[in-house]
């Protein structure tokens, strides 16, 4: 496992922040990181085993991207950390184990159609809170994401960038602790992707939760992310430390040496094609012949 | 609503049909048995307005069909959303409902005649058969194809039971939910037809079948039409709901 190895010493230094180090350590900030700790998870469903006795320990506050082949379990590891699924065996902790701590962001905006924009944001606030206060905090994280102006819209007036946008408002105005994003931005056009990722990393500079991302873009992952996860085969295959500073510039040849180890793990060692498009992808396969 | 100049030609080919009707009729082409002139029609109009019979008669039916229509209509809502949420009791009670529904309801009148006679129970009886149907099933369908994804994500977000269905499963399931209502207005109106025009003694069917019995032509082509008009009034409350609540549906965004 040549590529652990470069795990850089200068890690993203505000990944640690105050939970850790605050004076109050014993009311943290809301907003701050959770600590998210796996142990021996399996998952199947029916006869199909989807995680094989899996840990995991992402410490608070750190931006974690896991990547891997369509199929190879690198969902089902995210939802299990929202509750949307329930461990098979083993244990998942976020935070201190109430629900809510986490809020998930889904590949569609998944925005309902029949709210406006302002009141989609509500959703993601707690129902006991006066209508005046859930107001201003919706429209503060609207602020956040640069679509105040079109709170009073209907989302099905938006363009698929901005309803991402509004996805991100509602996951975000509660304050949570963790930020899943299953594959948020796979559905974007170029620039509009590149936009959503800065957005991101911005506010996750500023509110300092937990970020986990799963991408099939090994490109995304390491423009963002502390540290990549590769899953194969329902288990982590690679484990990778990315010390680059940010802001980091795309295409730069520190990115390029890290994306090509981590393909080239990915094509040596699996050696298939992705599970939901076989076919598809002559270009892999033949890179995986010549490695073979 | 604008009545601007592409309006107004929706209008020509009525009005044109009218004229060449009043015109015909004046002449003598079409003789007064078989169509009475519009004037005449609406002179037979005027007559029975001032006398009270009409209005007693129009009442009378529209009240038949709104209760029916709430009794048959309701009830089909209640199952429609029980059945959509609940998959014991669609196992339980839908297989019964949807072999019900292979009788014409229309068929069930000489049994509806034999068990309640020819009283308000039987009409009633009958438009809520008629608009059960149309209404249970759209309902069902309407909240059996709510996106699932909606439902997960309100999950995700910590939503109450009682939150996701009025937040989520309701307002998706709404627009299927007035495909429904809008065809069982329709089954309504032809269903109180039918009966009333078989067996009553008041309404605006019975005031036709009167006319027949004196060959006045002239009142029974004014109840047709108002049965027409009251359809179209009935369409339109639909219509006017549909776009006050579906107003954030692409279809209805050019407000």
């Amino acid at each position: 496992m040549t590529v652990a190895t470069l795990s850089g010493r200068a890690r993203a230094n505000v990944a640690f922040a105050p939970t850790d180090r605050g004076p109050p350590a014993q009311t943290p900030k809301p907003g701050a990181g959770a600590q998210i700790s796996i142990r021996d998870l399996s998952k199947s469903f029916g006869s199909k085993k989807v995680l094989t006795s899996l840990d995991l320990t992402v410490p608070a506050g750190q931006f974690l991207a896991i990547v891997g082949r369509s199929g190879c379990g690198k969902s089902t590891l995210l939802r299990t950390l929202v509750r949307l699924e329930e461990p098979t065996s083993g244990a998942v902790m976020v935070g201190d184990g109430q629900r809510g701590v986490g809020r998930i962001m889904f590949q569609e905006p998944r925005l309902l159609p029949w709210q406006r924009v302002v009141d989609n944001v509500r959703v993601g606030l707690s129902k006991g809170l006066p209508t005046a206060e859930s107001r201003a905090q919706a429209m503060d994280a609207l602020r956040e994401v640069g679509l105040a102006d079109r709170a009073g819209d209907w989302p099905s007036v938006l363009s698929g960038g901005q309803k991402q946008r509004v996805a991100l408002a509602r996951a975000l105005v509660s304050r949570p602790k963790l930020l899943a994003l299953d594959e948020p931005l796979g559905a974007l056009d170029a620039l509009t992707r590149i936009e959503m990722q800065s957005l991101i990393e911005r506010v996750w500079l500023e509110q300092k939760f937990t970020a986990v991302l799963v991408t099939h873009d090994v490109a995304e992952a390491l423009a963002l992310a502390d540290r990549v996860v590769l899953i194969e085969d329902g288990r982590i295959a690679l484990d990778v430390d990315v010390g680059l500073p940010r802001p980091r510039r795309r295409g730069s040849a520190e990115i390029g040496a890290l994306e090509a180890q981590i393909l080239d793990h990915l094509f040596s060692a699996g050696g298939r094609p992705s599970d939901d498009r076989p076919g598809l992808e002559p270009g892999p396969v033949e890179y995986e012949k010549a490695y073979a | 609503m604008k009545f601007d100049a592409k309006s107004l030609l929706a209008f020509v080919i009525p009005v044109g049909l009218i004229l060449v009707w009043q015109a015909l009729a004046s002449v003598g082409l079409i003789a007064t048995e078989v169509l009475p002139a519009p004037t005449a029609i609406v002179a037979a109009g005027w007559r029975l307005a001032l006398s009270g019979e009409l209005w007693t008669n129009i009442g009378i039916s529209a009240w038949r069909a709104a209760v029916g229509l709430v009794i048959g209509g309701g009830i089909g809502f209640a199952l429609g959303l029980t059945n959509g949420l609940s998959r014991l009791s669609e196992r339980l009670t839908d297989p019964t409902l949807q072999m019900i529904r292979t009788i014409p309801h229309l068929a069930m009148i000489p049994l509806v005649i034999l068990w309640f006679g020819i009283d308000e129970t039987a009409k009633i009886f009958l438009v809520a058969l008629g608009v059960f149907f149309p209404i249970y099933l759209n309902t069902l369908h309407g909240i059996r194809t709510v996106d699932s994804q909606l439902v997960e994500m309100g999950r995700a977000y910590g939503m109450s039971s009682w939150g996701l269905f009025s937040r989520v499963v309701l307002p998706g399931a709404l627009p299927s939910i007035f495909v429904g209502l809008r065809y069982a207005l329709g089954i309504m109106w032809l269903t109180l037809i039918v009966a009333e025009t078989i067996s009553a003694s008041s309404g605006l069917g019975y005031m036709a079948m009167n006319a027949r019995e004196f060959m006045l032509v002239d009142v029974v082509v004014l109840s047709i039409l108002i049965y027409a008009l009251l359809g179209k009034l009935a369409d339109s409350i639909a219509k006017w709901l549909e776009r006050a609540t579906l107003s954030w549906h692409p279809a209805y965004l050019h407000v």
